[in-house]
């Protein structure tokens, strides 16, 4: 696992070992084929009680097939699915101590908002008394500023309701863990903003596990403890967002996770805590290698440098000592971004690349205008190796 | 619109006018108006012959309906679960039911019919001696005609009913806890329910109107199609046209408030993309 490398994770494993928490949720080598098509391949995952997990990758990388896994609507083909630490593989969806919010909410029209929300607790056996269900759906519709919406039809209820319904519909049960599929994807901006804040403030408040499926990695970072990046039914990287952000393993996660400039270059010697690379401009010293990638000189590999830690100058004279490179770029573009700018700028020989500066900063008490010539750097630690592909 | 295009209309509705206009003529013939009077609606409902044809007819379209409609809904579930050729080979079977004309429909069972108890009546009279029943023509056979070719019109409006349902209400239901029963009961019952009860109003009233099948396999029996085409015979008067109009308007009623029922679908999936 990726993140076996953090401190965080490591000292939970050597938890585990110890014959603390059993996870909520664990995948064992998990691996599910729909005839030629393999949708997950080899999953190895624990999800920690309270935790806020989510799966992360763009549309057929196999998150929601993950998350269908977990709720019982798809068995693997290979592997264990365990939740409380139990094989659920055989388990159907309606025995299993977890609840989703779909996609498209998937509320009952013949329901009304009561009666959806009750639909759970009226599937117990014993049925629990009538006046206990009332107390139970009005606190659940309080929870979700629903209140007095008891009697109103599904779709006479904005999608932002609908939204809110579904999530009471689902909580209500308590289950173990809340499967989330891409749950904000119909909302529209601001609404999806407001959603992501109020999810999270819910997933405190109730302490259950939440587990979300998104292609949104803004989403994802914004409301996680821990993300899983998902790409061909593998789990590239897992780790918490600031991990991800700053040590992303491949160019993959580096590209998935903020924005990334890559430069491609041939490594001409190696280190220990430096790697001298060949680009096209000339050689740099990065400080920083992808996890798990051993590098030989002579390999083809790609400086990654995120777009804030470039500095700008109008002389390169100001730019920092201890620079890794220094380039000559011009100004193409410029995005106002309220405190920052963000620059499009082209290089003769690296090419075009993104910095993000403040609006005013030591270096730039105005900012660069579009066709303005200026100079750029970075430091070695800003530039981290990673391989080509 | 075009003049053909009105003439067309007319052409279709004249005759259907002209039966109900005539029918409240105050004369003792169809087509001698003589002044208006709903006097020949009370004389056909006086009539032992007409009412009794007219009880068959209800008897019969009722049986008709439920059997239909019950062994229709369940076959339609049924074949939700089947794919391949053999889906196909329904699907087929379901259309080339519904295009039979209704006079193959009416040879074909009649001949079943006598086949079947010229093999079982002897038998039964062997086994059981001479208090043995007889099976003959009659009400059940008229029935099992009619269910017949209903069958196929339930499949077809159930079964477009089923496709159209949202499969992740039913994973919904599911991931609530529902067993796959409490999801057929509290889910999937409720959403096909203005299907089953449209297709079950169309069978009613196909049953109830039909004459041509119920014609061949009727035996001693007549419902109201049959009363009316044998009182014809004897001359068109404003009673044969008062019994057509309320025909008329029982079927009417129905068919309208089965399309209603199969309209109010589309309005509600309507609602749900406009969300």
């Amino acid at each position: 696992m990726a993140s076996s490398a953090t401190p965080g994770s490591g000292e939970d494993r050597r938890g585990i070992e110890a014959g603390a928490p059993i996870p909520t949720v664990a995948f064992r080598d998990v691996t599910k084929r729909f005839g030629e098509v393999v949708a997950a391949n080899g999953l190895a995952l624990e999800v920690r009680s309270g935790e806020f997990l989510s799966f992360l990758g763009p549309s057929g990388c196999g998150k929601t097939t993950a998350l269908r896994m977990i709720a019982g609507f798809e068995q693997p083909t290979e592997g264990e699915v365990l939740i409380d630490g139990v094989r659920v593989n055989e388990l159907p969806a309606y025995r299993r101590p977890v609840n989703m919010v779909f996609q498209s909410y998937a509320l009952f029209p013949h329901l009304n908002v009561a009666r959806n929300v009750a639909y759970g607790l009226l599937q117990r056996s014993p049925r629990p008394a009538r006046a206990e269900i009332e107390r139970r759906v009005a606190a659940m519709l309080d929870l979700v500023q629903l209140r007095g919406f008891e009697g109103r039809r599904i779709w006479e209820m904005s999608g932002g309701q609908q939204q809110r319904v579904a999530l009471a519909r689902a909580l209500i049960n308590e289950p173990k863990v809340l499967l989330l599929d891409e749950p904000l994807a119909a909302l529209d901006r601001k609404l999806r903003r407001d959603m992501q804040i109020e999810l999270q403030n819910l997933q405190r408040r109730v302490g259950i596990t939440f587990i979300l499926v998104t292609h949104d990695q803004e989403e994802a970072l914004s409301m996680s403890d821990r993300v899983c990046i998902m790409r061909d039914g593998r789990i590239v990287q897992q780790g918490t967002p600031s991990d991800l952000y700053d040590r992303p393993v491949n160019r993959y996660v580096a590209d998935f996770v903020g924005k990334s400039n890559f430069f491609a270059g041939t490594v001409r010697s190696v280190a220990a805590g430096a790697v001298r690379v060949d680009l096209d401009g000339g050689a740099i010293t990065a400080a920083r290698t992808g996890e798990g990638l051993a590098l030989l000189p002579g390999d083809a590999v790609a400086v990654a440098v995120r777009p804030e830690q470039i500095v700008l100058a109008r002389r390169e004279e100001a730019l920092p000592e201890a620079s890794a490179a220094r380039i000559a770029a011009r100004v193409q573009n410029r995005i106002f971004l309220g405190e920052h700018i963000e620059y499009l700028l082209r290089s003769e020989t690296l090419g075009e690349f993104l910095t993000l500066a403040p609006r005013r900063s030591e270096l730039t008490e105005r900012p660069f205008e579009a066709g303005e010539a200026v100079f750029a750097a970075f430091s070695p630690e800003a530039a981290l190796v990673l391989g080509s592909e | 619109m075009r003049w053909y295009a009105s003439a067309i209309y007319v052409f279709l509705y004249l005759p259907i006018a002209l039966i109900v206009i005539y029918s409240f003529n105050a004369g003792r013939y169809a087509m001698d108006w003589q002044g208006f009077s709903i006097e020949w609606y009370f004389k056909a409902f006086a009539n032992p012959f007409a009412m009794k044809a007219l009880r068959t007819s209800l008897v019969v379209a009722l049986w008709t309906a439920v059997l239909a409609t019950i062994i229709g809904t369940l076959a339609a579930l049924g074949l939700e679960r089947v794919r391949g050729w053999l889906r196909q080979a329904f699907d087929a079977l379901i259309y080339i039911a519904i295009m039979v004309p209704g006079v193959v429909i009416g040879i074909a069972t009649l001949i079943a019919f006598v086949t079947v108890f010229d093999l079982v009546n002897p038998a039964l009279a062997a086994l059981i001696g001479g208090s043995a029943p007889r099976l003959a023509m009659g009400l059940p056979t008229v029935i099992g005609a009619h269910v017949l070719f209903n069958l196929a019109v339930v499949i077809l409006i159930v079964r477009s009913r089923l496709a159209g349902l949202d499969r992740t209400l039913i994973e919904a239901s599911e991931d609530l806890y529902a067993t796959p029963l409490g999801t057929f009961r509290q889910v999937v019952l409720p959403l096909l329910a203005p299907a089953i009860l449209a297709s079950f109003l169309l069978s009613f009233t196909f049953s109830f109107e039909d004459f041509i099948i119920a014609f061949f396999v009727a035996g001693p029996d007549s419902t109201l199609p049959i009363y009316i085409f044998s009182s014809i015979r004897r001359g068109i008067t404003p009673e044969v046209n008062a019994i057509g109009t309320v025909v008329l308007v029982v079927s009417l009623t129905l068919l309208i408030a089965a399309q209603f029922l199969l309209r109010e679908r589309g309005g509600a999936r309507r609602r749900g993309a406009a969300e």
